[in-house]
């Protein structure tokens, strides 16, 4: 050991604040634990069927002509089963061919990997803003300021898109970095406000939100953003050299994004899991207490988690404006597209853990790219999507629900272990 | 009324926690379940309170078979439970927290919900004063002392008419008067007729207090005995082979020169709401000597370990290692100088539960070599340390991967032992360290302080129970009300520690020492020159672990303020 026995003097970043917790903390990291334990992969599994057992049932009762062969079920019940059979059967085939693979195309390959390339460039977003919050999540925070990290970094990278007069080497770096960037920062001042004057990050992000949100409507109207060829309210397009460019062609909008996505997943595992930063994180994260008498800083970890989290929060800005899902390349007031809230919902799915993230954003991103398929081929709102999204996660969180309609036991024999945890504490 | 287990058995996945346990309360009698940590007692009495479902064998009540399908059942058939962790809401007063689950309006608008506080108010004045419980049904729970918690869910289950009442662990949060309190309540409960089941580890409350004890080891009974049992049987079936309760240590070898390692001079530690919790307190610890700070919970003992481990700050006063100050220093400073802390609430302050035993073993060097390296870290380094710490310590665990929170309370403390002793050393800060420890892991921890002390590191051990603190310590300092009231030798006698510890310097006047009050005696033992400047800042940490005294390496010199000398401190060290 070569290690020197001065202490390190540098800046060990505490804040002066004492150790008193507040409760709803406690309760917090309680959920914090469950969730990152989380229930059986088979709970999930058939959480998912089961919201899609609903979802069904939405549609029935919401198709006035379904509802209508239910007026004379009693005479001829077999017009209402196959009315509603045919509804649902429809809809959740145009969901898949819409999200996987629709045989109708399979002519072309082209048309052939579209729903894939669909399900992917829907995801892509979900899977940075998924890690973002999950990050979070294991730092013991819980990081609902999306939307404004988000608006923040598409923002930055709008202005670096449209103003930097570049090659693509330089131009597209520029505007991904200028997104992470923008994020971090807004993500860092809800960590340094925690860490140091102790405001409550739920509190403060649902306030930078509003401030983002605003700042946004200001900036697209204002003479450096605006683009004075458009009637609307938009900024300036970014340059074409500054837009993520398509993987496989231009007829797929599946891009590079994805491929940044799958950076940021690697980089998100090693950082929790092989990392020290990491560690601390999650010490900090699950007992705060302990990690101070360890000699970790509790601020440090908290601003950094914040600072990664906003970041990660700010490439989902990033990939929104220069994506192909933005016909335009240019920021709107709607360029959050409310992905801040539904990455909560992605990495509460994804139980905090990147690889977990991946997948949650997938189903979301085959959800919402089958749902429009749906609401075409099929007639059924693209809304019944989102229902299904909420009721996913609503059975996950409720995994003696799930059990009990399928009349799993729980383990340990009897009692959920969620349960049991209470009594011997 | 008598209540019978028959052949209790409970398994949880392959672990058998209730092993075919038979036991039978009579009544009027204060029935101890002893056992250690881990033991199966409190898995035993959550079959009897209905939270668990025995996988076999019955429980019987008058000889009638019971069937407990919930807490409810049980509270219908007479049992009553005060859990270890409170069951309490805070920010409900007594009255109400009595209401709770038991909404009984008896009112005329009972229909429409109404509830009948005046009601709950008049039962709580009642049975509190039936047998001397002095509750106060309109304070606040939050506001309430611990020991009073305790008393309001006993007050709780008397309500519900509680014939049987289960206490488990119920003075692990008390102090000593709480407990004499808790015992004499216990008593009057007992004159009037009613059982008591009571669950502890500690053998000297079970004699104080039992009428009949069972023993159970391993989910077992191992053996039942009346109050006359002595300490050592008990010990010895509880842990299944004899254990010498005190602890095995030669006189210490010091060099009657030799400068103090660790000092502490006039300092002054403040607490969340302004007042001074450790009062202008002064003390050394030479190398290769244990000082044991005595005194009765929350007369500062806490906040001086704090404060030494920078979690605190210092209002006034100064802490010094080797002739370096650590005053003003972070956690993370005060522990790379060479500091080990077991603090007094390992749950707490000590361990992520949920993370692995290997990774709480690296909590405090996890981004130094060989664990961290470039910010990276390196998981087989990580696993290695893992594996040799816990045959070094004899951590009983099932694998290192296991979460920390699941392993029982005594393995849980060699975890933070083995973490806080596998650095070198220069100061061992250990508070409680054996506070809800089985004897087994007691005696290993106990060795394992004095192995530190005999290679001639200072210690400071901070305990509120005296035997530890007389068993380990080569000084006794007793803390009362943040100040140091005496320091003494380790063969001064119980009472006079006990006065010393509520106040009473012996021999005096019997007075409380008022505020700067002269010092009995001079500091014999500081020394003559000023804290010594040397510091060995520049050696490695290897190094220094082999070279104990202060290598002379002049640094920091010069930043070095005056200790203090005029020590209100009685000395009893020649």
């Amino acid at each position: 050991m070569s290690e020197q026995a001065t202490p390190a003097r540098e800046a060990a970043a505490e804040p002066a604040a004492g150790g008193g917790e507040p409760p709803e903390a406690d309760r917090f990291r309680r959920l914090v634990a469950q969730t990152v334990a989380g229930p059986p992969w088979v709970v999930t599994v058939l959480a998912i069927a089961l919201a899609l057992v609903v979802g069904g049932l939405l549609m029935i009762i919401s198709d006035p002509e379904v509802t209508d062969t239910f007026g004379y079920f009693f005479a001829r019940p077999a017009d209402a089963l196959s009315a509603s059979w045919s509804e649902v059967s429809t809809a959740y085939a145009a969901l898949f061919k819409g999200a996987i693979f629709n045989p109708d195309a399979a002519g072309s390959l082209t048309e052939a990997l579209r729903p894939i390339s669909e399900t992917l460039t829907e995801a892509t977003p979900l899977i940075f803003g998924g890690l973002a919050v999950g990050l979070a999540f294991r730092a013991g925070l819980f990081n609902i300021g999306g939307q404004g990290q988000l608006i923040m970094g598409a923002i930055a990278t709008t202005w670096v898109g449209f103003t930097l007069d570049a090659p693509g080497f330089v131009a597209l770096p520029a505007a991904v970095l200028a997104g992470l960037a923008g994020g971090a920062l807004y993500g860092a001042l809800v960590g340094w406000l925690k860490a140091g004057p102790g405001a409550h990050e739920v509190i403060v992000t649902i306030m930078l939100n509003y401030v983002a949100f605003l700042l946004l409507g200001y900036l697209i109207g204002s003479d450096v953003f605006r683009d004075p060829d458009n009637p609307q309210p938009i900024s300036k397009p970014v340059a074409d050299a500054a837009r993520l460019p398509h993987l496989f062609g231009d007829s797929l909008r599946v891009n590079a994004g994805l491929l940044l996505a799958i950076a940021a997943v690697v980089f998100t595992w090693w950082l929790l899991n092989r990392s020290t930063l990491g560690f601390q994180l999650r010490a900090v994260g699950a007992n705060p207490s302990a990690a101070r008498t360890a000699g970790m800083s509790v601020g440090y970890g908290q601003i950094m988690a914040m600072t990664l989290s906003g970041g990660l929060m700010g490439l989902v800005g990033m990939s929104q404006v220069l994506g192909t899902a933005n016909a335009n390349n240019a920021l709107t007031q709607q360029i959050d597209a409310g992905l801040g809230f539904t990455a909560i919902t992605v990495a509460l799915l994804g139980r905090a853990s990147p690889v977990g993230t991946v997948a949650a954003a997938l189903l979301f991103g085959a959800l919402q790219a089958g749902g429009r398929e749906m609401q075409a081929a099929a007639g059924v709102s693209i809304e019944i999507v989102t229902v299904i999204q909420a009721l996913i996660v609503l059975f996950v969180a409720a995994p003696p629900l799930v059990r009990g309609i399928f009349r799993l036991r729980g383990e340990g024999g009897g009692h959920s272990g969620l349960l049991a945890k209470g009594w011997n504490g | 009324m008598s209540l019978e287990l028959r052949g209790i058995t409970k398994r949880f996945g392959s672990l058998v926690a209730n092993d075919g346990i038979d036991l039978e309360v009579r009544p009027g009698e204060i029935h101890c379940l002893l056992g250690e940590n881990g033991a199966g007692k409190s898995t035993l009495m959550n079959v009897l309170y209905g939270l668990y479902q025995p996988d076999e064998g019955e429980i019987r009540m008058d000889g009638k078979p019971l069937v407990l399908s919930g807490p409810r059942d049980a509270i219908a058939a007479g049992i009553g439970m005060v859990h270890q962790h409170f069951m309490l809401v805070d920010v409900f007063t007594v009255a109400e927290n009595i209401m709770l689950g038991d909404e009984r309006t008896g009112s005329p608008l009972a229909f429409a919900g109404w509830l009948d506080r005046r009601r709950a108010r008049r039962d709580v004045a009642e049975v509190s004063a039936r047998h001397g419980l002095d509750v106060d049904p309109d304070a606040l729970v939050a506001d309430l002392p611990v020991g009073v918690q305790q008393r309001v869910e006993i007050v709780k289950a008397l309500i519900r008419d509680a014939r049987v009442l289960i206490l488990d662990e119920p003075t692990a949060v008390l102090t000593p008067q709480e407990t004499e309190e808790l015992f004499t309540v216990m008593r009057s409960l007992r004159e009037a007729g009613r059982s008591i089941v009571f669950i502890t580890h500690k053998l000297k409350e079970v004699k104080a207090i039992a009428d009949r004890i069972t023993v159970i080891r391993r989910g077992a009974v191992v053996g039942t005995a009346g109050p006359d049992a002595s300490e050592a049987e008990l010990a010895g079936l509880m842990v299944g082979r004899d254990v010498r309760l005190t602890v095995d240590k030669a006189p210490p070898a010091l060099d009657e020169d030799a400068e103090p390692a660790f000092a502490v001079r006039g300092l002054t530690v403040l607490d969340e709401s302004g007042q001074a919790a450790v009062d202008d307190v002064t003390f050394e610890i030479r190398p290769g000597e244990i000082l044991g700070v005595a005194g009765v919970q929350g007369n500062g003992q806490t906040e001086l370990a704090e404060a030494i481990l920078g979690l605190r700050p210092a209002a006034a006063g100064g802490i010094w290692l080797d002739g370096r100050e650590l005053t003003g220093r972070s956690p993370r400073q005060v522990l790379r100088a060479g500091v080990g802390y077991i603090p007094e609430d390992r749950s707490h302050d000590a361990l992520v539960a949920d993370s692995s035993v290997a990774e709480n073993l690296v909590l405090d060097l996890f981004d130094r070599p060989p664990f961290g390296r470039r910010g990276t870290m390196d998981v087989r380094a990580v696993r290695d340390n893992a594996e040799r710490r816990v045959a070094e310590f004899d951590i009983r665990t099932s694998s290192i991967d296991t979460s920390v929170g699941t392993l029982s309370g005594g393995n849980q403390q060699k975890v933070v032992v083995a973490r806080e002793m596998s650095r070198p050393l220069r100061l061992l800060v250990a508070a409680q360290p054996t506070r809800g420890v089985d004897v087994g892991a007691m005696e290993f921890i106990h060795r394992r302080i004095v192995a530190e002390r005999d290679q001639g590191r200072p210690v400071l051990i901070i305990s509120t129970e005296l035997d530890e603190i007389f068993g380990l310590a080569d000084r006794i300092a007793v803390m009362y009300r943040g100040r140091i009231t005496a320091i003494v030798p380790p063969d001064t006698s119980r009472a006079d520690i006990g006065c010393l510890m509520a106040g009473i310097v012996p021999g005096s006047d019997d007075a409380p020492p008022s505020g700067d009050g002269t010092p009995p005696a001079p500091d014999a033992t500081a020394p003559d020159t000023a804290a010594p400047d040397a510091t060995v800042a520049d050696t490695t940490v290897a190094d220094s672990a082999v070279a104990d005294s202060a290598a002379p390496d002049a640094a920091e010199a010069g930043d070095e303020p005056d200790p203090r000398q005029d020590a209100p401190v009685k000395d009893g060290d020649k």
